[in-house]
């Protein structure tokens, strides 16, 4: 069995937002870069279809220099080989065009199983992995918080609003992992020895055969400008003892909020 | 003459989602003379068509299926892009449900489309719009433009308003041509606890650590009973295994925006903060008066949460009359 799995390396999710001076994205300086909190229950889950059927696993990654660290944590933690894809042609890619890159990536490597995380910080946006699926015609499911694989069909459970759903289909097919689906294990030092004897293979859009295809301007989502959020009014602490305070709340609630 | 709106509207038991409908009126409020149509797909959803027609669409494409029955991304896409070709449509629009952030990029990603999730705002009307989404769990917003023939949207369920603006839309049947559906779901089952679904709830009481172990539940559930609430969790008691995953709220959780949030001995970490900060009123109960949570609380009371909430409940209770 081959398994792909896509990590994006994002902010630490302690990371204070400033937003960088024109406007167009945030100031990355000095921020510490992670594994997308999701893409480590992906990454988790191709190390034990391995364990349990056998085979490969190949991490991919798009982005600049910030990859490299993510892409060893992955090695770290027992994926066999990484792929970087780094090109100054794909900065600040739309989530279709991150899409067309990945499965460029991926399309001819004889993978049965392609894994990502159901969301990656950042953009917040969900839409990758079923991009992917598309442009890949393969069948997806996301959100996954089980999955099982026996022989050329999958079984995976997904939750939905107040239930799960269990979605069974073919291989070879996209998942996007939701909290749940694993408890990801930390790399080891051995592990950080062996990362550093394994191979990360550069990808640009030239190898890939996107030149002039896949590029910041032919973006169809365009970000036009980051803001802070709206600033939430001043709140404010009750006083007196607790049951005035009780009732004081249930009055505000009612007269000054109408949420009641 | 501006191209139009097309609404995926989703059904699930025989109901059509509020947040669908929210993204239906929204849609009207933008579409200034276009037209608005709305799509539904499944099975004997026929009878869905009335109530329906009260939120003012020009049409209701009807996607009727024995395909549809059980859900599956690729016939739910190519339901929707059809529909699309057929009738020319400028923008799609669909909640941000777990179906739609399922199928909607994928459909997406079949008409080479600009797709922008969780959508908070948008500005604009005719054939221009730009959008506002949270990013960073909503350290910051992103404002984009979408540059494609059609462009599909999905809107964060509770922040759009309803509007009944009555109407004869004329129903279709809309004939579509699945070739293959490789993944479909094949059960569903309901999961116990929340009645109120939590990223849909208008009313949502949340539990962290302070409400001290998974034996003080009932204390919360009370107060959600009384408020027709829904229950949320902190990670850390999640991760306790005090409550099931389906309650987190946060980063790695649920996003909620409801009309009230009441954070019962919830710290307000910046991981929590991104799934509830987009709350209208936003309650804190901490016996900590220094807890980061009173900074983001629009009212905020110290004082141990065992003791509130069942005041809070009775008072309630009595204002409920
Ligand atoms: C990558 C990542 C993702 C994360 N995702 C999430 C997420 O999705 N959701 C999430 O919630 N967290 C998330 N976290 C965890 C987050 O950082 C916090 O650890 C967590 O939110 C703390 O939960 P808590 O407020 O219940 O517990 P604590 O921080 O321990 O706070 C308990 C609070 O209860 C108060 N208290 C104690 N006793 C009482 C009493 N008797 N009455 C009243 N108040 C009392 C205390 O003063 C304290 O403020 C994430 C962390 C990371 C690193
Ligand atoms: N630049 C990237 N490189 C590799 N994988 C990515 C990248 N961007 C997104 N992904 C994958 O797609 C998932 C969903 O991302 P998104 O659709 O942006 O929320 C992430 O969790 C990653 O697994």
């Amino acid at each position: 069995m081959k398994i792909a799995v896509c990590t994006k390396a994002v902010p630490d999710t302690e990371t204070r937002i400033a937003i960088a001076a024109d406007k167009k994205n945030i100031d990355f300086a000095g921020v510490r870069f992670v594994t997308s909190p999701f893409d480590e229950f992906a990454v988790e889950e191709a190390l034990k279809l391995k364990e349990k059927h056998g085979g490969e696993t190949v991490v991919f990654s798009l982005g600049g220099a910030e990859c490299t660290a993510v892409l060893q944590d992955s090695l770290a933690r027992g994926i066999d080989s990484a792929v970087h894809i780094n090109d100054p042609d794909f900065a600040n890619l739309d989530t279709l065009s991150t899409a067309k890159v990945l499965a460029a990536a991926i399309k001819d490597g004889g993978y049965d199983i392609v894994l990502l995380g159901q969301q990656g910080v950042g953009g917040d946006n969900s839409q990758v992995p079923s991009m992917l699926a598309e442009l890949l015609d393969w069948p997806q499911t996301t959100m996954v918080v089980k999955l099982e694989v026996e022989g050329n069909q999958f079984k995976a459970e997904r939750e939905i609003e107040g239930a799960h759903e269990v979605v069974t289909g073919s291989l070879p097919a996209v998942f996007s992992a939701q909290k749940g689906l694993n408890e990801p294990r930390y790399p080891g030092i051995k592990g950080v020895m062996a990362a550093k004897r394994k191979t990360i293979e550069v990808k640009s859009a030239e190898s890939l055969g996107l030149k002039g295809k896949v590029s910041t301007e032919l973006c169809k989502a365009k970000l036009k400008e980051v803001l802070m959020p709206p600033e939430r009014p001043q709140g404010r602490k009750l006083e007196g003892d607790i049951d005035t305070q009780v009732k004081e709340l249930v009055n505000l609630l009612r007269t000054e909020s109408h949420v009641l | 003459m501006s191209k139009g709106f097309l609404v995926f509207v989703e059904s699930r038991g025989g109901q059509l989602r509020k947040a669908s409908l929210e993204a239906l009126s929204e849609a009207k409020r933008l579409a200034q003379s276009a037209d608005v149509h709305a799509i539904i797909v499944g099975k004997d959803i026929k009878g869905l068509a009335a109530e329906l027609a009260k939120f003012g669409p020009t049409s209701i494409l009807i996607a009727d299926n024995d395909l549809f029955a059980n859900y599956s991304s690729e016939a739910y896409a190519k339901a929707v892009t059809e529909a699309v070709n057929k009738l020319g449509a400028r923008f799609v629009l669909a909640a941000n449900t777990s179906m739609a952030k399922d199928f909607i990029p994928r459909a997406a990603a079949k008409m080479d489309a600009a797709c922008v999730t969780d959508v908070m705002s948008i500005k604009g009307g005719g054939d221009n719009l730009e959008v506002t989404k949270p990013m960073y769990s909503g350290k910051c917003y992103g404002v984009y433009e979408l540059n494609s023939d059609v462009s599909f949207i999905t809107l964060r369920p509770n922040v759009f308003a309803l509007a009944e603006n009555g109407g004869e839309a004329k129903s279709e049947d809309l004939s579509v041509n699945v070739e293959k559906v490789r993944a479909q779901v094949s059960e569903v089952h309901a999961s116990e606890g929340n009645k109120v679904e939590l990223s849909e709830a208008t009313v949502v009481v949340a539990g962290g650590r302070g409400i001290k172990g998974p034996e003080n539940w009932p204390v919360l559930q009370n107060l959600c009973d009384t408020l027709g609430a829904a229950l949320g969790a902190s990670r850390a008691v999640v991760d306790a295994g005090w409550i099931d995953h389906q309650h987190q709220v946060g980063q790695t959780g649920k996003t909620v925006s409801p009309q009230l949030y009441i954070a019962c001995g919830i710290s307000g970490a910046i991981q929590h903060l991104a799934g509830m900060s987009s709350s209208k009123v936003i309650v804190a109960i901490n016996k900590d008066p220094e807890a980061p949570i009173f900074k983001h609380a629009t009212y905020g009371i110290v004082g141990d949460v065992l003791e509130i909430v069942p005041k809070l409940a009775a008072e309630v209770k009595k204002a409920q009359g």
